[in-house]
C-alpha cells in the first residue's frame, strides 16, 4: 500500500521518476562524506547538468512540468484511481520508469552509454548499469539497492558513501558484515567505490563489485592514501 | 427444493433430456432451460459441468452445490471492478475460503477453478490440492492473498495439472521456490504456465527442467527476472510453444560459473526454433537492440502485447509492418501517433486494440490523439473491441470509428484530462460518443470520458439497447443521465459511475431494473442516505453495501454516501461484512 501511495505522489508531479531526482541532487550536494570533494563536485555537477541538458531535452521539459504542476491549484492534484489503469500496471511502469526511460533520453541523444557489469558476492546473477545515467554516488547508490533489493545490502544504502576522512569510521565500516561497492579501474586496480569524484569515477569505472565490508579491507588503505593525497 | 416422486414415464423423459443437454454448453442457454419447468431444471442441473458466477456474495456457496452435483469447472468472480483503480477498501471482502471447503465436501471430480478479484490464501490452494484428486487447471486473475508457498503445494499435490496461470495477482514475495515442487521424476501434464506477475526471480534451473520434461506445453509466461539468456535456453526446449511471454528480453547477465568467460548467445536465432508461436507478451525490461530477434515469427503473430515496454515509433514499425495476421494488439501510447499509423497499414485483421498511458497524470504531453484513432479506424475495418487512453480527443475522430468499424462491440475511450471536451471545437463529447452508440449495432461495453452533458446519455439510453457495461466518469450535469441510462438501457447488467452528479431521484428510476443487473456502483457521486435505504426498502432480495474507501466508519461524506455498491442475492445480505461496511 505504501508502495503505491509513493509511486501515486511521484506521478502527480511529471514524469516518474523525476521527483526522485531531484530529491537526490540535493542530498547529493549535502553529503558530509565529500567535504573536500563538494566544491569540486559542485562545479563538475554544473558542468555535467549544462551537458545533461542537451543531451536530455526530455529530461528539462519534466523538471519545468514540475514547476507547473507544483503552481497548479489543487483541484488538478492527483485523484485516486483516475486515470482507470489498473494498479498492477501503475506499480510495474513505475519500476521500469527510472532506468528504462531515462535509457532512452540517453540514447536518443547520441552520447554513448557507459555500461559496466555489476556483480555482488553471492547474488546467482550479474547486473548491467549505465553509469551516465546517473549523476552522483548517492544516485547510483539507490539503483544498486533497488537492482539487488532481494539481497540484503546492509546499511550500506542510507547511510550513503563511505566518509573517507573518517578512518575510525571506515574501519568500522569494513570490519562489519554490511556490503560495500568497490570498482576496477583503468589500470586494473580494485577500489573502493566514493573515493574519486563522480565524473572521474565514472570515466575511469570499468566494472563494479559489492562485495562484503570484510572482503574490502585491503581495498581501504589505498583509498584512504588517494584521499589524503589530494587535500 | 422438495424431493417429490416423480413417475416412471417422467423419470424416462428426464433421462433423455439430459442426454441432450450434455451437448448444451452456453450458460445462457442452460439458464433458459432451468426456467422451462421444475423437470427441465432438474435435468439441466444434473448436466451442467461448467459453472459461472459473476459475483461470489449473489450466492451462498451451499446453494451452489444442492443445485449442481456434477461440476467440473467453476469460474467465481468477486470484487467489482472498480477494485483496481484502489476505490474499494482492501478487506472488503471476496473471500475463496467459504466456497472452496463447501466444495471440497461437494465436488470429488472437480477439474478446474478459474477467480477473478477474490482473496485466495495459501490455505485456499492447499485445500484446492489436497481435495480434487484430478485436478488440472487452475488461472487467477487479479487475485490477491496467497504466496509462492500456496503455489508449490499445488505443483506438489497436482499430478494432473495441465495448467496454472497467473495473471496479474499479487503475489506474496515469501521467496519459496514453487518450481522445484513440481514432480522430477516424470513427465508433466503441464499445457499452460503462467507467473509472469510473479515479483520474485524463480528458480531458474528447476524451470529449464521442467520445461524439458513437459511435452505438451503450449503456453508459457515468463516474469521479469528471466533474462534474455535464459529465454533463448528455455525456447530452444519447448519449440512447440504458441504462446509466450517472454520475460525480461533484456540485459541480465547470468554468472555461470561453468562458463569465466562469458559469451552472449546469438540472439537472431532465440526465435529460430518457434515456428509456432501465435502470441507474444512480456517484454518486461526491454533491450531495443534484442527487438530484432523477434521478426522472425512476426508473420504468423495473431497477438502481441508491447504493453509493458517503451517502445517508440520507429522500433515499432520495425516490428508491426510484418505483422499482416495480427488480431490483438496491446501497447503504451509511446509509439505516437506515427505507430498507431503503421499499425493501420499493416493489421488490416485487427481485432483488438489496447492503447495504455506511459505518462497517467492529466498535464502530461499526449503522444497519441484524435489523429492515432482515425487512422486506426481507416485501417482495421474489423475492430471489434478498442481501449485508448489519450489526453485529448474530437467528435469527428469518434464519429468517424463508428462509421468505419460497425462490428465495435467494446468501446472504451478515456480522455485523461477530466471534464475535457472536443478541443477542436470546444462542444462537449456528446456528439461522438452518441455516434458510437447510434452506430455500432453491436456494442456490448462502453466506457465514456471527456466533457459531457445528459444529452450524452439520453443517446445512450435511446441507443444502447444492448449496452450490459458502462463505465462513467467525471461526467453529466444532474440526475438525468442516470434517468436515461436506467430506463433505456434494457440490457444492462453491469453499471460503474464515479465522481459524477446523479442524485437519488436517478436512482430510483433503476428500481424496475436492478434486479435484472450483476451489480451498480456509485461512488462520489450524490447520494444519501435516505436514497439508499429507499431503494433497499422497495428491493429487499438487493443487497445494499455502503462504505467509504478509507474504512471510516458510516460511508457517509457530510450529506452523501461515499460509495454505494448493490447487487442482488438469492441469499441475503453476507455474513463477512467488515465493519466499515454498512448494508442497509
Amino acid at each position: 500500500m505504501m508502495h503505491l501511495k509513493e509511486t501515486e505522489l511521484c506521478l502527480g508531479l511529471g514524469l516518474p521518476g523525476s521527483c526522485e531526482q531531484t530529491d537526490t541532487a540535493l542530498k547529493a550536494t549535502g553529503k558530509r562524506g565529500f567535504s573536500e570533494t563538494v566544491d569540486l563536485m559542485l562545479n563538475l555537477q554544473t558542468k555535467d547538468q549544462s551537458s545533461s541538458v542537451d543531451m536530455n531535452d526530455k529530461k528539462l521539459q519534466s523538471s519545468t512540468k514540475n514547476n507547473k504542476d507544483l503552481t497548479k491549484p489543487p483541484a488538478k492534484a492527483q485523484v485516486v484511481g483516475w486515470p482507470p489503469v489498473r494498479n498492477y500496471r501503475k506499480n510495474v511502469m513505475a519500476q521500469k520508469s527510472n532506468t528504462e526511460e531515462t535509457e532512452k533520453a540517453v540514447a536518443g541523444g547520441g552520447s554513448a552509454a557507459s555500461f559496466v557489469k555489476v556483480s555482488m558476492d553471492g547474488a546467482p546473477y550479474l547486473r548491467k548499469v549505465d553509469l551516465k545515467l546517473y549523476e552522483s554516488y548517492q544516485q547510483l547508490s539507490d539503483a544498486l539497492a533497488k537492482m539487488f533489493s532481494s539481497f540484503t545490502m546492509g546499511n550500506y544504502g542510507s547511510q550513503g558513501m563511505i566518509d573517507f576522512m573518517n578512518e575510525s569510521k571506515l574501519m568500522d565500516l569494513l570490519n562489519s558484515s554490511e556490503y560495500v561497492p568497490s570498482y576496477e579501474d583503468k589500470d586494473g586496480d580494485w577500489m573502493l567505490v566514493g573515493d574519486v569524484p563522480w565524473q572521474m569515477f565514472v570515466d575511469s569505472c570499468k566494472r563494479l563489485r559489492i562485495m562484503k565490508g570484510s572482503d574490502a579491507i585491503g581495498l581501504a588503505p589505498r583509498a584512504m592514501e588517494k584521499c589524503k593525497n589530494r587535500s | 427444493m422438495s424431493k417429490r416422486l416423480i413417475s416412471g414415464a417422467d423419470q424416462v423423459l428426464e433421462n433423455v433430456l439430459e442426454n441432450v443437454l450434455i451437448f448444451l454448453t452456453s450458460r445462457r442457454d442452460r439458464n433458459a432451460v432451468s426456467l422451462v419447468c421444475k423437470s427441465w431444471c432438474r435435468a439441466e442441473a444434473h448436466t451442467r459441468s461448467d459453472l459461472f458466477i459473476g459475483n461470489c456474495y449473489a450466492v451462498a456457496p451451499r446453494r451452489v452445490t444442492d443445485r449442481f452435483k456434477r461440476l467440473r469447472s467453476v469460474y467465481l468472480k468477486g470484487k467489482p471492478r472498480f477494485a483496481d483503480f484502489s476505490l474499494m477498501p482492501a478487506d472488503w471482502g471476496a473471500h475463496f475460503t467459504p466456497w472452496v471447503y463447501v466444495m471440497a465436501g461437494a465436488y470429488r471430480a472437480l477439474e478446474k477453478i478459474s477467480l477473478k478479484r477474490m482473496l485466495v490464501t495459501d490455505d485456499d490452494l492447499a485445500v484446492i490440492a489436497k481435495s480434487f484428486k484430478g485436478f488440472k487447471e487452475l488461472v487467477l486473475v487479479c487475485c490477491e492473498g496467497f504466496g509462492a508457498r500456496g503455489l508449490g503445494v499445488i505443483a506438489t499435490e497436482c499430478r494432473n495439472l495441465r495448467v496454472l496461470e497467473l495473471n496479474e495477482d499479487e503475489v506474496l514475495e515469501d521467496e519459496f521456490d514453487w518450481i522445484s515442487c513440481f514432480p522430477s521424476d516424470c513427465t508433466t501434464s503441464l499445457e499452460s504456465l503462467c507467473f509472469d506477475c510473479l515479483e520474485s526471480p524463480v528458480n531458474f534451473e528447476a524451470l529449464e527442467k521442467l520445461v524439458a520434461r513437459s511435452p505438451l506445453l503450449k503456453k508459457l509466461r515468463l516474469n521479469r527476472h528471466v533474462s534474455i539468456q535464459q529465454l533463448y535456453r528455455l525456447t530452444s526446449l519447448a519449440p512447440q510453444l504458441t504462446d509466450l511471454g517472454t520475460g525480461a528480453f533484456g540485459l541480465q547477465d547470468i554468472i555461470d560459473p561453468q562458463q569465466p568467460a562469458y559469451q552472449e548467445p546469438d540472439h537472431g536465432h532465440t526465435f529460430a526454433a518457434c515456428k509456432s508461436i501465435v502470441c507474444l507478451s512480456g517484454f518486461r525490461d526491454l533491450a531495443h537492440e534484442y527487438l530484432p530477434a523477434i521478426f522472425p515469427i512476426c508473420a504468423n503473430l495473431t497477438s502481441l502485447n508491447l504493453s509493458y515496454a517503451h517502445v517508440d515509433a520507429q522500433q515499432l514499425k520495425s516490428v508491426i509492418r510484418h505483422c499482416h495476421k495480427l488480431r490483438i494488439f496491446w501497447t503504451l501510447d509511446s509509439i505516437c501517433d506515427e505507430g498507431l499509423q503503421a499499425v493501420a497499414n499493416a493489421c488490416t485483421d485487427l481485432r483488438e486494440l489496447r492503447v495504455f498511458p506511459t505518462d497517467p497524470s492529466e498535464n502530461a504531453e499526449g503522444p497519441v490523439s484524435e489523429t492515432g484513432l482515425l487512422a486506426v479506424s481507416l485501417g482495421c475495418r474489423k475492430l471489434q473491441s478498442i481501449l485508448y487512453f489519450c489526453q485529448q480527443m474530437t467528435n469527428a475522430a469518434v464519429i468517424a470509428m463508428s462509421n468505419n468499424c460497425p462490428d465495435l462491440e467494446v468501446f472504451r475511450l478515456c480522455i485523461i484530462g477530466r471534464y475535457r471536451p472536443d478541443w477542436v471545437t470546444g462542444q462537449p463529447m456528446d456528439e461522438g460518443f452518441g455516434a458510437i452508440v447510434k452506430n455500432c449495432k453491436k456494442l456490448t461495453r462502453l466506457a465514456v470520458s471527456g466533457l459531457l452533458t445528459d444529452r450524452a446519455f439520453s443517446y445512450i439510453g435511446q441507443y444502447g439497447k444492448l449496452v450490459r457495461t458502462l463505465s462513467v466518469a467525471f461526467a453529466a450535469d444532474g440526475d438525468t443521465g442516470l434517468k436515461y441510462v436506467l430506463e433505456g438501457c434494457t440490457n444492462l447488467q453491469k453499471l460503474e459511475i464515479r465522481d459524477s452528479p446523479f442524485g437519488d431521484s436517478g436512482l430510483q428510476s433503476g428500481l424496475h431494473h436492478f434486479y435484472n443487473m450483476r451489480f451498480v456502483w456509485l461512488s462520489s457521486c450524490r447520494v444519501t442516505k435516505q436514497g439508499c435505504l429507499e431503494v433497499a426498502r422497495r428491493l429487499p432480495k438487493l443487497v445494499v453495501e455502503v462504505f467509504r474507501r478509507d474504512e471510516e466508519d458510516g460511508g457517509e461524506r457530510g450529506d452523501f454516501v461515499n460509495t454505494l455498491y448493490m447487487y442482488r442475492s438469492l441469499d441475503g445480505p453476507r455474513a463477512d461484512a467488515p465493519q466499515f461496511v454498512k448494508i442497509l
